[in-house]
């Protein structure tokens, strides 16, 4: 698994409480980790502070998995 | 005519987590006073509060983690955390954790707040000044609102009744227990959880209060004699943290199920003094009034109440309210017990009134007056006995605990003994 991965999926595992196992390429944030729509906006923002990115408000709306969120900051680099 | 009764207590406050714990160490007359640990408040006029005993859990010390998840914390001010425990305590004590769903349609939640969530907003404005408005999180509103811990509370437990907030500064928890106490009567819920928090031992916080000169400033070297309310020597109150909430129920609904009855609420009154921002009128004549008023309620004269909690607040205004107390009493005032429990827990602004209502609660329980700490050179002479350093145990049938906030808004709880 690459850096950035980890380094997503370790702020996942902290900001929704969940194992780590469960944090599989297409586990959505709300149908599979128990995130809410205010839950996803904050992990958007984990994201920007952790990459120094800036994830645009159309773009977030299609990170929906931990793999779609991995390959937008992938891309993103 | 619905009668209300309280069936369960909860506590977080400087004395420690818990109901018992809390009432134990009152009646020893310890303080919870001590130097602000939770941020270099050297700065500062003053220095020194009632902070809650953060700790592992063990020794009535208050471990966040016991009451709310570490990743659900962060999205919540202090004061929701405080008021979440209190309660947890005071359902899980009624047995209400999980009633019947017709049973929580019928149970509301009216748990407020003085100043809610005061820390957070400052730390966001200054976050948004140093990084900028894209890094507010998405929890600072709902984290911060003073209504968010009776939304909190409801959505945990599954309670559908009234869900409201008072707001009414140092009055906070008295009206939102005597209110309460009105929507149970009045047939709008069989049960409500009702009180109040506060979270604002913080810079803003104690600049805030030290700016309207309000809090003590004396006392850094000995912050434990701070509170010293009715003392010659007092000179402001000592800021306090934490919150109370009780369980309230209709005396039939309680009795069907066998709960235990630990007081019942007879009487509530509520006035204004139309005067000043944060004075007190001189005269007194609002705290009488609602004194008064709530006695009018339960049908009783003066001379029937045994206990007083008083607001005493350790400022020049506790000669205000003892000469009101005085007034009201009359020849009765010889037979009275009046304590300032702020002496120990310093003053919870809106949680004030909620845990000074369950103090009220457990002196008729145990039959035993908490003391008035610091208490030495008393400034003005009283007929009343005020308990100086020392617990009274006696008869206590009826207790009257008091609040009176900024704007000048009072409110008074009446309790009685259940036979």
């Amino acid at each position: 698994m690459s850096d950035i991965a980890d380094r997503v999926k370790k702020i996942v595992v902290e900001h929704l409480g969940v194992e780590e196992d469960k944090v599989g390429n297409s586990a959505s944030f709300i149908d599979d980790l128990g995130a809410d729509s205010l839950d996803t906006v904050e992990l958007v923002m984990a994201f920007e502070e952790e990459f120094g990115i800036e994830i645009p408000d159309d773009a977030a709306e299609n990170i929906q998995t931990f793999g779609d969120a991995v390959k937008f900051i992938e891309d993103a680099q | 005519m619905r009668r209300v009764v309280v069936t369960g207590l909860g506590l977080v406050t400087p004395l420690g987590c818990g109901v018992e714990t809390t009432w134990s160490r009152l009646l020893e007359g310890r303080s919870g006073a001590g130097t602000i640990t939770r941020f270099d408040a050297s700065g500062l006029a003053t220095t020194y509060a009632c902070e809650v005993p953060f700790g592992d859990g063990a020794d009535g010390s208050f471990n966040p983690d016991d009451w709310v998840a570490p990743k659900e914390r962060r999205k919540i001010d202090e004061f929701i955390v405080y008021g979440l425990a209190a309660a947890q305590q005071a359902v899980e004590q009624a047995g209400w954790s999980d009633p019947a769903e017709a049973e929580k349609l019928r149970t509301g939640v009216m748990i407020g707040s003085g100043i809610g969530g005061l820390n957070s907003i400052a730390e966001t404005a200054c976050l948004i000044r140093d990084k900028g408005p894209r890094r507010v999180s998405p929890f600072f509103i709902p984290g911060s609102l003073i209504n968010l811990i009776s939304g909190q509370v409801s959505i945990r437990y599954g309670f559908k009744g009234p869900n409201h907030a008072v707001v009414t500064a140092c009055s906070t928890g008295a009206h939102a227990i005597g209110d309460a106490a009105r929507l149970i009567r009045d047939d709008d819920a069989d049960v409500m959880l009702a009180g109040g928090a506060e979270a604002a031992i913080s810079e803003i916080g104690i600049a805030g209060f030290n700016a309207c000169k309000a809090l003590s400033t004396k006392y850094g070297n000995a912050p434990e004699a701070a509170s010293r309310p009715y003392d010659c020597d007092r000179d402001g109150f000592v800021m306090g943290e934490g919150a109370g909430v009780v369980v309230l129920e209709e005396y039939e609904h309680a009795r069907a199920r066998g709960a235990t009855i630990y007081a019942e609420v007879i009487g509530y009154g509520l006035s204004g003094d139309a005067y000043h921002i944060t004075a007190p009128s001189e005269d007194g004549d609002g705290a009488e009034r609602s004194m008064r008023a709530a006695l009018h309620k339960a049908g009783l004269e003066p001379g029937a109440i045994d206990y007083i909690n008083a607001h005493g607040t350790s400022t020049m205004a506790d000669v205000i309210e003892l000469q009101a107390v005085e007034r009201m009493l009359g020849e009765a005032a010889e037979k009275v017990t009046m304590s300032s429990t702020k002496s120990m827990t310093g003053h919870l602004l809106g949680a004030a009134g909620a845990i000074e209502a369950i103090f009220s609660v457990l002196a008729i329980r145990d039959q035993v007056a908490p003391p008035t700490i610091n208490l030495d050179a008393p400034a003005v002479e009283t007929p009343i006995d005020l308990a100086p350093n020392a617990k009274r145990d006696r008869e206590i049938n009826v207790a009257l605990s008091n609040s009176f906030g900024f704007g000048g808004t009072n409110a008074s709880v009446l309790f009685g003994k259940v036979a």
